[in-house]
């Protein structure tokens, strides 16, 4: 896919270093280490169990590693390990800098509130306090996200499940984060909405020159989203390279066996 | 003259886990430059790994030793050793790629599957479209077709797509896949028009083409690939 502005000197955003994590006896992620530039698209692949969630979750703070850490380059330059930050401060990355996009858009929105409303949490949480201006923006993202604004003051549970991902992104993208998490992002939708909501998020990955993580076990939309590719097996990371030369020349075993069992488009 | 591509001692197999770790050697002993404003043409019978050599200049296919070496910005960069983010950026503003089939991106138009490379290097869109529309015309393909996405289109008019999408920007190496391969006399023409041009504008070429009067009128140089062949 296009790759703007991917310098090649540029600092890292977010490193990780030898990650771990066990849940008692099970070790659910072994020592994980990469960077992530800003604008790169880093796609986690791997069947159920492979650990891929559970980095997703220590990679953005959510759960503490065992061993290891995660050094994050915040908007002032400054480079801090996730482990330091106090709950406030990671809070607020949460609200300003980060996007995190659920596989059920149900976790990420409040449902029961308008749609407007939940575009525009999200710049009243990082200060906005003109109705008219928030407003105008959430219609704006509504519109970027392919949402009719004739439905902005309904809440999505009234809407349909490909609506509902769309509103989630819209919802994480309006304080124009550096860093977005996926888990999953089409995991519960009709191929032809998934092909859609693909289509867009590739769009607007670009446009907005966002970093991603996005943890998928379809290579179909690794191969279409990122740049490049982790796959594990058992919480390692088995193989990783540029997603074409990793879907197109699999060296592992298991990668091999994932790559072959892509059915024909 | 400063060769543009420099492949030394390239080797590829494939070992195939799956069906019992059976190794499959592609080629052996890759070696052979490319200068600006030249192309040279890959022969050889089918199997031979021409295509497989296309793929390893382009960062595709990963060479289990040996050098890739291409001129990007200036320096030589070994893409067998490449970080990925370097081979995204030579990508990006050194190598071009007309492969066979056109990975067709879903719902984009036309005249925009062809503009993108222009845009992603900066490129204002109404000037990068103005140079895809005179491309598009150029090949033949009708202007009522440039707003729609071209996965509905016919082989050879997705070819074409895929040809004006390759030739438009102004990159230093270009490697054509079969480019002419489902397309009629008068927009083979149109092809060979448009290599004479890139080789005018210095650019080196690798290039695949089955017909031999095609070949005939694009080669500088052939290079024979069995002599690369892998069988020990």
């Amino acid at each position: 896919m296009a790759d703007p502005d991917l310098r090649e000197n540029d600092e890292p955003l977010l490193v990780a270093t030898s990650l771990s994590k066990s849940f008692g006896r099970i070790a659910a992620c072994r020592d994980v280490s990469f960077a992530l530039y800003p604008g790169e698209v880093l796609a986690i692949v791997g069947e159920s169990g492979s650990g891929k969630s559970t980095l997703l979750q220590l990679l953005s703070g959510q759960l503490a590693p065992s061993a290891g850490h995660v050094a994050y380059r915040m908007r002032d330059g400054v480079t801090r390990d996730l482990t330091t930050l106090g709950e406030a401060e990671r809070r607020f990355l949460f609200r300003t800098d980060w996007g995190f996009v659920h596989q059920d858009p149900a976790q990420g929105l409040r449902m029961a509130v308008s749609a407007g409303a939940n575009v525009g949490e999200r710049l009243m949480a990082v200060g906005w306090n003109h109705y008219g201006r928030i407003r105008d923006t959430a219609s704006d993202w509504l519109t970027r996200v392919e949402i009719d604004i004739a439905r902005i003051d309904d809440a999505p549970r009234t809407y349909s499940g490909g609506m509902r991902q769309r509103l989630q992104i819209a919802r994480n993208l309006v304080t124009e984060p550096r860093l977005v998490f996926m888990d999953e992002p089409t995991g519960g939708l009709d191929v032809s909405v998934q092909a859609r909501l693909l289509d867009l998020l590739r769009g607007l990955v670009a446009e907005l020159h966002l970093a991603v993580i996005i943890v998928t076990h379809d290579l179909a939309v690794a191969r279409l989203l990122s740049h490049r590719v982790m796959v594990m097996k058992g919480g390692r990371v088995i193989e990783t390279g540029l997603t074409d030369q990793v879907l197109d020349d699999p060296r592992e075993p298991y990668t091999q066996l994932l790559v072959s069992s892509i059915l024909p488009p | 003259m400063t060769a543009m591509i420099d492949i030394a001692d390239a080797n590829k197999t494939f070992t195939m886990h799956l069906q019992g770790g059976i190794e499959l050697p592609v080629v052996r002993g890759v070696t052979f430059q490319v200068n600006p404003g030249e192309c040279v043409v890959l022969s050889g019978p089918s199997g031979a790994g021409k295509s497989s050599i296309l793929k390893m200049i382009f960062g595709n296919y990963r060479c289990d030793s040996g050098r890739i070496g291409i001129r990007h910005r200036g320096a030589l960069i070994d893409l067998a050793s490449a970080e990925p983010r370097q081979v995204l950026n030579v990508r990006r503003s050194t190598i071009g790629y007309v492969s066979q089939f056109l990975r067709a991106v879903p719902r984009v138009a036309t005249i925009d599957v062809v503009a993108e490379p222009l845009i992603v290097n900066g490129m204002a869109r109404a000037n990068a479209q103005a140079r895809a529309g005179g491309l598009l015309h150029r090949l033949n393909i009708p202007e009522r077709l440039w707003q729609l996405p071209p996965a509905t289109f016919s082989g050879g008019e997705q070819q074409r797509v895929n040809i004006a999408r390759g030739f438009i920007s102004d990159l230093p190496i270009l490697l054509l896949d079969e480019p002419t391969a489902s397309l009629d006399a008068a927009n083979s023409a149109v092809v060979v028009e448009l290599v004479a041009e890139k080789k005018r504008q210095g650019v080196a070429m690798v290039a695949i083409v089955h017909d031999d009067e095609i070949r005939h009128l694009i080669a500088d140089r052939i290079v024979d690939v069995t002599s690369f062949a892998a069988a020990a």
